[in-house]
């Protein structure tokens, strides 16, 4: 296509010839109306819809944060310790981006955390917002290590200790674990090699990875259009237009609302900066003010508190457990091959499958099957589009004794997370292993549960009350 | 928040009141002078002639006790010990091959102790008020003191001097959750010889020094918490503002 | 904006208070992150001024030590050094020390020699044309890159420049202003402060 420039009038502004000028040469102003001024949201977004803005401005105060903190600190084993207070007490408020990174950290989890229950709750994973979810829980796992990698970087007791238990929770892997161990740390501990690598990973490597992936989700979100509480296609219903009846343009509407959300966000983020930033040792850990001594464990090592439900999984697995674990896979198998209408092929499959699980539950130890329920307890969010087999998305309009089932769900998370703060106990295990079958149970009994019950008629327009 | 802080600290004592009855001894609260200079002054003073020797605090910079009201000039004078210049840290003398030599382990470093030593028993002032007033005399330890916080430790009762000898008396007494066992548990001191300092005076000598420790944890506490204030206030101020400027838009929306 | 209605007064006067708001909001995150930049206290700690003993330094000697990362001469001048001083002023591109544009002149320095006593001269051994550290030149008489008539002073290796022993440069040289005086002080007879005079530390 020829290149065209749009005449302007003679009298034009220079600031309009100015937008003019780029707007031939790069989609500037098409940008803007597609994803902001044009971008035709649903009218009835409730609280739990502000989490996305939310997170996107935590990760750029975390990025932000980061590079000034990276001035500062020394990626040395000998150093690092020290740099941190270098940081807190000689740096011109640089005490000040500390609190900012570290209490930004937690945020992150919170605000992720609502933000997938919002997520959950009004199905805004099902078709066609597939991808916006895979990349969601993609960001979710990259946020994960992102964590983990920089929490070794203070170089604490927490810090060094808590990365040489999940290092060798590597080890757990069977034949290839001890080497996978060793390479990830470079050497037989935790040491200098591993610090030095860790910071490479969290300073750049996984940002620039998160800030893909947050892109991503974005445009897979905005080519779609965004759901709603109600869980109503607004775009099935447009004026002469083509704009939905039930949109409004994201700009103005939904960036001042966010602005005040974040003026809300902001004060209560800086009153815990400001006035409790260790709170209560869940966001800095008192062990991390003793630097790292390999020759002493602490008595007692935890993940920080966003890992703990998952840690705790992984702690409920022990060889006991494993039997109940064996029964569960042959029950599950048996629900498929009775309770399914998929083909034989799949069934057979689903019993071959099954029996190897069991036969390696009987040749692995607990430890090697405790990691791999973790892993699987985060990674089975990615099934979660196929696991719902729902005729409506939105937890409104599901049947009511629907929401004691996410109810059940949100206190087992919370629950499995107490457990994993607390030192292991024979009674906190129990519960936590029944809460572990409680977590698996949702969803893999999803595809059954989520298409039981009388389900409500949805509208086709939005139920929305006028502020 | 306040609601938050209660669900977070309900959180955090329900495991206390699980495990009251292993853990370590009960601590004392620890009174706090940290907004009293005098008091975080004298704590500076004891600090640098009792625990320096050993101990460092490779974080903290002399010139740092500007903060508590002391002028270059009084810092060189009378708190100078371990270096000659002012704009240098607390650091000890003492190597680390010769401390592991003589105590068994190196002393650590106490630039942030105070924070290190919070748990749920207590905050980390509390821990360390009530480590330094219950050493006790012990002649089967090397040092010739044991302590009731921090059993066997290789620390000598650096501050003997002020608070006298004295010894600890312990009794077997039935242990509520086992039959037929006991606890070796602690049920007294006994003064051998005096201090130089009563009871009383200790303890505030003691308070002194741990609120200095606490400051040395974080010395920007208070300006921080100040600015805090203002910076709360003026969010406040935002979210009146947005909240009227969002209103504005949405009564558009039908 | 608003499907085409005119923004009111009230919603435009909100937007101008949250956008002040914001501004302020904003230029104080800024200024934070941007004083991080400053010398922290590591830096002035190591800036700090330097103390030194000068009571063994003979007439003709020359010590050098480090304040704020640079070297620093102290030099006992012979009383015939500090006499031939003001014979060569018109040789000199700025005999009185006047310029200002790479360092100012303190002013108890602002006298023939340079130094506020006659015999101690002190000076930042640092060309101030590019950087280089000039060479000691004491000895008078001719010699390679040095005048026929060379008094004894300072010749700078990388591009020729040379100082007399008040630290002043020559006339047509590369070095566009005398060697620095940095400010310093005398506590006692023979103890030398670098970095800090009368009016506080630099």
């Amino acid at each position: 296509m020829a290149f065209h420039e749009k005449q302007l009038p003679a009298d034009a502004s220079i600031g309009d010839k100015a937008l003019n000028w780029v707007d031939a040469r790069f989609p500037l102003s098409a940008t803007w109306k597609a994803h902001l001024s044009e971008y035709y949201a649903p009218k009835n977004f409730n609280f739990l819809y502000v989490f996305g803005s939310l997170a996107l401005l935590v990760l750029v105060m975390q990025i932000v944060t980061g590079i000034f903190l990276v001035m500062h600190y020394k990626p040395d084993a000998n150093l690092a310790f020290a740099s941190v207070e270098y940081i807190m007490r000689d740096v011109p408020w640089g005490w000040l981006v500390r609190y900012m990174h570290s209490t930004g950290a937690s945020a992150f989890f919170i605000v992720v955390y609502i933000h997938m229950l919002r997520g959950l709750l009004y199905g805004s994973y099902r078709k066609p917002r597939e991808l916006v979810w895979l990349f969601g829980v993609g960001i979710f796992l990259c946020l994960m290590a992102e964590a983990f990698f920089g929490y070794l970087l203070p170089w604490g007791q927490m810090s060094y200790w808590g990365a040489q238990v999940i290092v060798n929770l590597f080890g757990a892997i069977p034949f290839i674990g001890p080497d996978l161990s060793l390479w990830i740390r470079g050497d037989y501990v935790v040491s200098d090699a591993t610090l030095n690598r860790f910071f490479a990973f969290h300073v750049i490597a996984i940002p620039l990875v998160l800030i893909g992936l947050v892109v991503a989700h974005i445009v897979a979100l905005h080519e779609v259009g965004s759901s709603n509480p109600d869980g109503v296609e607004i775009k099935n219903t447009v004026d002469e237009r083509g704009v939905p009846l039930d949109g409004i343009p994201f700009h103005p509407y939904y960036s001042v609302h966010d602005i005040f959300v974040v003026s809300i966000f902001l004060l209560i983020f800086t009153a815990v900066v400001f006035f409790a930033p260790e709170m209560g040792g869940y966001f800095l850990e008192y062990n991390n003010f003793i630097p790292a001594n390999p020759l002493k464990t602490p008595p007692h090592i935890a993940p920080v508190w966003y890992f703990t439900p998952f840690y705790s999984i992984l702690r409920a697995t022990t060889s006991d457990f494993m039997y109940w674990l064996e029964a569960g896979v042959a029950a599950y198998v048996a629900l498929i091959i009775l309770r399914t209408r998929l083909a034989g092929k799949y069934k057979i499959a689903a019993a071959v499958i099954g029996l190897a699980i069991i036969l390696g539950m009987f040749v692995f130890d607990a430890k090697f099957w405790g990691v791999v329920l973790m892993g699987v307890s985060v990674m089975i969010m990615f099934a979660l589009p196929w696991l719902d087999t729902s005729p409506v998305k939105s937890v409104r309009y599901r049947p009511g004794w629907h929401k004691y089932i996410y109810l059940v769900f949100g206190i087992a998370f919370i629950v499995l997370g107490y457990f994993g703060v607390q030192p292991p106990t024979p009674t906190g295990t129990a519960i936590a292993q029944f809460c572990t079958f409680l977590y698996f149970g949702f969803f893999l009994l999803m595809p059954w549960w989520s298409a039981t019950g009388t389900f409500k008629p949805v509208p086709d327009r939005v139920v929305f009350h006028p502020h | 928040m306040t609601l938050l802080k209660k669900l977070i600290a309900a959180a955090v004592l329900l495991p206390g009141l699980v495990f009251a009855s292993e853990g370590g001894f009960p601590l004392d609260r620890a009174p706090d002078h940290t907004k009293d200079m005098a008091a975080l002054q004298n704590g500076a003073r004891l600090f640098v002639n009792y625990c320096l020797s050993c101990h460092s605090a490779a974080s903290m910079r002399y010139n740092k006790l500007k903060d508590l009201g002391l002028s270059e000039e009084q810092i060189k004078n009378n708190l100078l010990f371990t270096s000659d210049k002012v704009g240098d840290m607390m650091t000890v003398s003492m190597s680390v091959k010769d401390a592991k030599a003589w105590f068994g382990v190196a002393p650590p470093d106490l630039s942030v102790i105070a924070r290190a030593k919070a748990s749920e028993a207590g905050s980390g002032p509390d821990w360390l008020y009530t480590y330094l007033r219950t050493f006790y005399k012990d002649d089967t330890r090397p040092t010739g003191w044991n302590n009731l916080v921090f059993p066997n430790v290789g620390m000598p009762h650096v501050l003997w001097e002020l608070q006298g000898v004295r010894t600890a008396k312990f009794e077997e007494v039935k242990n509520p959750h086992e039959e037929g066992k006991t606890e070796h548990t602690f049920v007294g001191f006994e003064q051998v010889t005096p201090g130089s300092m009563s009871t009383p005076e200790y303890d505030r000598a003691v308070a002194d020094l741990v609120s200095f420790m606490n400051w040395m944890a974080e010395p920007v506490q208070a300006t921080r918490k100040r600015i805090g204030v203002w910076v709360l206030l003026f969010l406040g101020l935002c979210i009146v503002l947005t909240w009227r400027l969002n209103a504005s838009y949405w009564k558009d929306i039908k | 904006m608003s499907n085409e209605k005119q923004v009111d007064s009230g919603r435009r006067g909100l937007l101008v208070a949250t956008c002040a708001a914001g501004g302020v909001a904003g230029l104080a995150t800024t200024g934070v992150l941007v004083s991080t930049f400053q010398p922290s206290e590591r830096a002035k700690a190591a800036g700090a001024p330097v103390e030194v003993d000068i009571a063994g330094l003979a007439p003709g000697e020359m010590r050098t030590v480090e304040w704020r990362g640079k070297p620093v001469w102290i030099l006992k001048r012979t009383p015939e050094q500090v006499a031939a001083l003001p014979k060569h002023d018109s040789e000199l591109a700025d005999p009185e020390s006047q310029r200002t544009q790479f360092s100012t002149t303190p002013e108890y320095a602002m006298n023939e020699w340079r130094s506020r006593q006659k015999d101690i001269l002190v000076l930042v051994g640092i060309c101030p044309h590019l950087g280089c550290s000039p060479s000691s030149k004491f000895q008078a008489g001719p010699q390679p890159s040095l005048p026929d008539d060379w008094q004894g002073g300072f010749l700078c290796p990388c591009h020729g420049s040379t100082f007399d022993l008040a630290g002043r440069v020559y006339k047509n040289k590369p070095s566009p202003d005398n060697l620095q005086v940095p400010r310093h002080m005398f506590e006692g007879d023979t103890k030398l402060v670098i970095g800090k005079d009368e009016k506080g530390e630099a």
